[in-house]
């Protein structure tokens, strides 16, 4: 077990519950997929768990009790937009420099390593460093996000739609390129999306959730086949099959 | 490229503001160079020269063949509703370059006594004229310059650095603390600014130096500017922590302030750089303003506002007009920071608006 959620529940202000009480366990190795349509509490759980929403209620434990700074080590986020995810007034040098400030302090070469070495694993070329966001297209900019994700070596990597708002074969890389990192890494993922076919590809474990509730949690191949929740076949239907059985 | 110097591009893209922003680098290179290109020290009079109209520069010897630049002595008289009148006599006095002249402390740094152009004795050079104490005017907007353009911009730079991080602080963490700060900013906001100005001006003692005066002016000044900024500024910072990278900066480890520092009040700046720009006219206009009504800068130093003083009676105008010359500089100064003010937002916005970002 890495990372345990307790209970969580969250309700903005205006009323919309966001989070209705979630558990989740996300164990080693078992990557977690989320699905549910937009609206439906996927992101607000992703932040709650970084700590960037404070939940009304519930707890996030991870494996081990560590402190702040080694929790943001070890579970990193990769957002949705790669267009604002990366600060585009600074190069994709400080970009990645900026991860390194949870490291235990480094020499300007061994950063400099580490750097090179990221942007390898994201296939990236190893001279761009001095260049800036803007110069990037969206696939390369994820990958360029992904690539500060990895700079701290983290355990757990949480991907917020991280390929939805690719085209599909951009997409096809990205999903290629996590699937051989995660062989090389020993990462967990958590991976949040509407994409079902992305989700079933990446995870062992798959949740769905709507209206703030997780509905159903099991094996993935429990989910597709017989799915127990009468929203998530309706998912797997639409995704997969768009005629409506009569 | 950054995103900056993609604007710097477009701005200078844009002839006139390109010219203004010249114009502007020129009065501020003069106003460092003063003491070597004014022909006269700031406290140097010549009381026989009251209202001197500037001096004609004659390069004809009077067979016609050419001498280099002189001028001429001028005699006073009166004429006969007693008003001053000077005709130039036959004296000729050349125009001597890198000349010796009265010393002074050259950038603070060596004693040196050459000026750029200056006429021997008993001979005057007035370019623009002389005012009531026959004083130069031409060396005195010179060395009125460096009041009158450091104060908007010293006056600027403080008051943008309160605004920015009091917008910052109250956009970023909002609530209650939001609260206070824009309550605190409209109590600034609420009072009509030339009376707070007033108001402050009385506040501080009369019997200071003129460097405590310069420095109780540029504060009072920036006293006034930071509250509209700072309440722009919030706006833009409600929208900008809520980006991404905010939020990627904040699982960072990154604390509060540096976020606001690095990845939040970056991103005002286009909005920012254009709004001091546009607002150092309101803040040199401030001091002359002050110096007009003989609550700033004392004779005898020099600002623009001070020495337009002078121009308050009609009847002086009339037969001295030169001494608008002041009025001459502070328009060409407020009209080019108002162009490169102009300039440098537009050159942001078509970025702005391609990314969508918030201004």
């Amino acid at each position: 077990m890495i990372l345990r959620i307790e209970g969580l529940c969250k309700t903005y202000p205006g009323g919309v519950k966001a989070l209705d009480g979630v558990s989740l366990d996300i164990r080693a190795g078992e990557n977690l997929g989320l699905v549910g349509e937009s609206g439906c509490g996927k992101t607000t759980l992703a932040r709650a768990i970084m700590g960037l929403v404070a939940p009304d209620k519930g707890t996030v434990i991870f494996h081990g009790h560590p402190g702040r700074r080694e929790f943001c080590r070890q579970v990193r986020m990769v957002f949705q937009d790669p267009f604002s995810s990366l600060d585009p007034r600074y190069s994709v040098r400080a970009i990645l420099n900026e991860a390194l400030r949870l490291e235990p302090r480094m020499t300007t070469g061994e950063g400099l390593t580490r750097m090179r070495r990221v942007l390898d694993l994201v296939r990236m070329p190893r001279d761009i460093l001095s260049r800036y966001p803007h110069e990037f297209s969206g696939g390369e900019r994820q990958r360029l996000a992904i690539a500060r994700a990895l700079m701290t070596e983290p355990s757990l990597l949480i991907l917020d739609e991280a390929v939805s708002s690719l085209d599909v074969l951009v997409q096809k890389d990205i999903v290629l390129m996590l699937e051989d990192l995660q062989q090389r890494l020993r990462m967990t993922y958590f991976f949040i999306s509407h994409n079902l076919r992305v989700v079933r590809r990446l995870s062992r474990k798959i949740a769905v959730m709507t209206g703030g509730r997780i509905v159903e949690y099991a094996d993935r191949d429990e989910v597709f086949n017989r799915p127990s929740h009468p929203y998530t076949r309706a998912l797997i239907q639409a995704a997969f099959n768009y005629e409506v059985a009569p | 490229m950054s995103e900056m110097q993609l604007a710097w591009q477009r701005f200078a893209r844009d002839r006139v503001a390109f010219i203004a922003l010249g114009v502007l680098g020129l009065l501020y290179a003069l106003t460092l160079f003063a003491d070597v290109i004014a022909p006269y020290a700031l406290r140097d009079e010549s009381r026989l020269h009251t209202y001197c109209p500037p001096t004609a520069l004659h390069f004809f010897a009077a067979d016609g063949s050419f001498s280099g630049p002189y001028v001429r002595g001028v005699a006073m008289h009166y004429d006969k509703y007693r008003r001053r009148s000077y005709d130039e006599t036959r004296d000729i006095y050349p125009v001597k370059f890198f000349a010796r002249g009265e010393s002074y402390q050259f950038l603070g740094l060596m004693r040196m006594d050459r000026h750029l152009f200056t006429v021997d004795e008993p001979g005057r050079i007035y370019l623009l004229g002389a005012d009531s104490r026959g004083r130069d005017i031409f060396s005195r907007v010179l060395h009125g310059a460096r009041v009158s353009l450091t104060i908007g911009l010293l006056g600027v730079l403080i008051s943008f650095g309160i605004g920015l991080l009091v917008g910052g602080i109250a956009g970023y963490f909002g609530g209650p603390v939001d609260n206070v700060l824009m309550r605190l900013c409209e109590m600034v906001m609420m009072v009509p600014g030339f009376y707070l100005l007033l108001a402050l001006r009385a506040a501080v003692p009369d019997s200071l130096n003129s460097l405590q005066i310069y420095a109780a002016i540029t504060i009072i000044l920036s006293f006034i500017g930071w509250a509209g900024l700072a309440r722009v500024i919030r706006g833009m910072c409600l929208s900008l922590k809520e980006r991404d990278y905010v939020l990627a900066a904040r699982t960072m480890g990154l604390g509060d302030m540096e976020i606001i520092v690095r990845h939040i009040l970056p991103h005002t700046i286009s909005y920012s750089l254009a709004a001091v720009t546009l607002a150092v006219p309101g803040y040199i206009l401030g001091e002359s303003a002050l110096s007009l009504i003989g609550l700033g800068i004392q004779d005898p130093y020099a600002s623009w506002g001070n020495m337009l003083s002078e121009a308050m009676s009609i009847v002086r105008l009339q037969f001295a007009p030169w001494i608008l010359w002041p009025a001459f500089f502070i328009g060409i100064t407020v009209m080019c920071f108002n162009l490169v003010g102009d300039a440098w937002r537009d050159a942001w916005d078509p970025l702005l608006k391609g990314r969508g970002e918030g201004a």
